[in-house]
């Protein structure tokens, strides 16, 4: 350890690690050294600290792009901590601010997962850890390796070298490059040749992997013939207020292999004048390397103030299939600029994409999606369909869809539409005796069906929550 | 039962009602007729609750007054429109529509929601009575649905959410002789001493199948003049002007 590393330990230390609530975090600022606090915090073989070290580098020479449909300050990057160890000191759930565990109560989310989203140390919950360590038993049978990104580099070193960054290189865009450089944790998942995977895995039953943070980084590989389904859920609105949240996901798919990913996003959206919230940029994308290979990105997009997100997948194996299916809803001043890319490399590979967008009040929602036929990919099927839904008068939605086909077999269709929940419409219903919120809860869940119909049980009751919740008042 | 007293309603600020009285007991079947624009279907979207219209003056429904309570809010207390053009709304389901509408006046009421097997029994029990097509479930509320099956499926929802003040907005307009039957069937299968209805309307065919007690003409914003039956049959053969020039 440098001298230098143990003066910023130590400092950091003197300035309280183990006393209140905000007590293990790194100093403002981003640096060589703080990139180093950071591996080092993870006790990081040193292939990692490089590897975090040249993203740095490259990072330092990009730009931050600017081409999006989104208005927000400019973030000062030496004005924010990259560093936050786990909130151990909170110890029951009379310590946490009651309005979030009425949000929790009213999403119907059980008492015992209301502890861990809300940071609760679990420890000592006896069913929690059973739960878990069944869990871990069963998967470890089949020899699925579930387990933090930051575990995953101490004890699978030779899978994680292959595979990080394959998908998303260090330098793919500004945002992935500086998760490169300071990512504190994140998901592992590796599903071993023929194996179904016979459960749902999700965040949840990751216990030690919460409260990682708001630069994660997940990498999800699927061997040939292998098959899971991952579901991401932050049904939490977060205590932490204008906070940059630059996550990077990968997924590779072998051959015949497939990965579905779904995500509930609830990320504090900060208030109707755009104060506080969370800025959401994050690279997703999966790559279906094998033949027949299919991924599949569900995603339901309620919080946070500012939303950067273009879900994508390479369909390098012949055969292989992408897919997207989005709601995304902006309120109060929330911003939104997401969508999904999908790049067609292999012969007769197919993608579908299904965006659905939602504004009320003063939010703002663009889709911006890309669909690439390359000149290999003979017999390439893609079909969009991009639909908007607008309530009152100071929203806004918008389209930008990009195609581009160097191939004279490939078949692109794209459907897009635009409707608005009228007075009229609201009165018809509520004529019947169906109250004002209750029928845009109906329009919108009806707007929405195709894509919540995707999400496991569990999953789309929550989401069906959250909408209704996100959309309450939403109407003068 | 329905008692409306000195009411004023005024739609993008243009004054349509003024000083319009009107009292209605219950079991009475009211029409009102009058010429185009003179504010017929204003008079039932100011009952009904509709955002469209600024009302001034009293509209009281045994003796609750209606005039500040939300339109679903009057509905639970037993108001009921069909509507002359019904809207449409994509992505929601006929039938789960019209279950949500029953359960939230139960709800309102504090009656439990009704069982799905039970209500769908009732559902097709009274579409068969309208001789309505059952594809009309599977769709969007009132989404491609022809003028008929529009008219058809409002008097549907009537019969379902049993109200008792119903207001009829020219629900016989666009209607064959066959589908005029059907709504008029439904119309009476409903009517008894506790329910009241008023029905807007310009031609005296409906009043053919449908008994009423009081005939009004509505014009320059008020009631002018009222009768029986028989004034729908005189307006039909003298027109509005000979009329009420008497």
């Amino acid at each position: 350890m440098s001298k230098d590393i143990e003066k910023i330990i130590s400092t950091e230390y003197k300035m309280g690690f183990e006393t209140d609530i905000e007590s293990d975090t790194a100093p403002l600022g981003l640096n060589e050294e703080i990139i180093r606090f950071i591996s080092a915090k993870k006790d990081e073989p040193s292939w990692m600290l490089q590897w975090r070290l040249k993203a740095y580098e490259k990072w330092t020479q990009m730009k931050e792009p600017d081409w999006a449909n989104l208005n927000y300050p400019k973030i000062d990057y030496q004005n924010i901590s990259y560093y936050s160890a786990p909130k151990q000191n909170i110890e029951s759930l009379q310590e946490v601010d009651p309005k979030i565990l009425q949000t929790y109560e009213r999403l119907g989310i059980p008492l015992e997962e209301q502890k861990l989203l809300a940071g609760v140390a679990v420890d000592a919950v006896f069913d929690s850890v059973s739960v878990k360590t069944t869990f871990e038993k069963e998967l470890k049978e089949l020899g699925i390796i579930f387990c933090s990104i930051s575990h995953a580099i101490q004890n699978y070193p030779n899978l994680v070298k292959k595979y990080l960054a394959s998908v998303v290189p260090i330098g793919d865009n500004f945002f992935a490059c500086l998760n490169a450089a300071v990512f504190t944790d994140g998901t592992f998942a590796y599903i071993p040749k023929g194996v179904k995977c016979p459960m749902e895995l999700s965040t949840y039953f990751r216990i030690n992997a919460l409260n990682t943070g708001q630069f994660e980084r997940t990498l999800i590989i699927a061997q040939e013939g292998a098959s899971v389904s991952y579901n991401e859920g932050c049904s939490a609105p977060m205590r932490d207020e204008h906070q940059l949240h630059a996550a990077v996901v990968e997924l590779v798919a072998l051959k015949d292999a497939q990965i579905k990913y779904s995500t509930i996003q609830n990320w504090y959206a900060g208030d109707e004048n755009a104060k506080g919230g969370i800025y959401n940029f994050v690279t997703k994308r999966g790559k279906c390397l094998g033949d027949n290979s299919k991924i599949s990105w569900t995603q339901v997009e309620t919080g946070s103030a500012i939303t950067w997100k273009y879900p994508s997948c390479l369909l390098i194996g012949d055969n292989s299939h992408g897919e997207f299916y989005s709601v995304a809803i902006t309120s109060l001043a929330q911003q939104a600029d997401t969508g999904s890319k999908m790049i067609h490399i292999g012969k007769n590979t197919s993608s579908t994409i299904i965006s659905k967008g939602i504004s009320a009040l003063k939010g703002s929602n663009a889709y911006r999606g890309l669909v690439k036929v390359r000149p290999s990919a003979l017999n390439a099927r893609n079909f969009t369909q991009c639909d908007s839904l607008l309530i009152g008068n100071k929203c806004a939605a918008h389209t930008y869809p990009y195609i581009d086909v160097q191939n004279k077999n490939a078949k692109v269709e794209h459907e897009a539409t635009t409707s608005k929940i009228s007075d009229e419409q609201l009165f018809y219903a509520q004529s019947r005796g169906i109250s004002e919120e209750m029928a845009i809860s109906l329009i919108v869940n009806g707007f929405c069906k195709e894509v919540l119909n995707r999400l496991p049980m569990e999953f789309a009751v929550e989401a069906r929550a959250l909408l209704d919740l996100t959309l309450e008042g939403s109407v003068g | 039962m329905l008692s409306i007293k000195n009411l004023e309603v005024k739609i993008s600020n243009k004054k349509i009602l003024d000083q319009l009285n009107l009292e209605v007991a219950k079991g009475e079947v009211h029409v009102i007729m009058g010429t185009n624009g003179v504010g017929k279907s204003t008079l039932l979207k100011a009952i009904s609750g509709s955002y469209e219209t600024q009302v001034k003056g009293s509209i009281k429904l045994n003796n609750e007054e209606l005039v500040d309570l939300s339109p679903d809010e009057r509905a639970c207390r037993g108001v009921f429109m069909s509507f002359q053009n019904p809207i449409e709304i994509p992505g929601v389901n006929s039938v789960y529509f019209l279950k949500t509408a029953l359960n939230e006046q139960r709800a309102f009421a504090n009656k439990e929601p009704i069982d799905s097997i039970h209500f769908m029994q009732t559902l097709q029990e009274k579409m068969g009575f309208l001789d309505m097509d059952k594809s009309i479930l599977q769709r969007f509320i009132n989404v491609g649905f022809s003028g008929g099956e529009k008219k058809k499926s409002e008097i549907l929802q009537m019969m379902i959410l049993e109200p008792n003040l119903i207001l009829l907005d020219e629900i016989d307009s666009g209607l064959d002789i066959d589908a005029l039957q059907s709504v008029a069937k439904g119309i009476n299968q409903l009517r008894d001493e506790n329910r009241s209805f008023i029905l807007v309307t310009h031609y005296n065919r409906l009043l053919e199948y449908v008994h009423s007690d009081f005939v009004h003409i509505l014009d320059g914003g008020k009631i002018v003049k009222s009768g029986d039956s028989s004034l729908a049959k005189e307006l039909e053969q003298k027109g509005y002007k000979d009329v009420l020039k008497t």
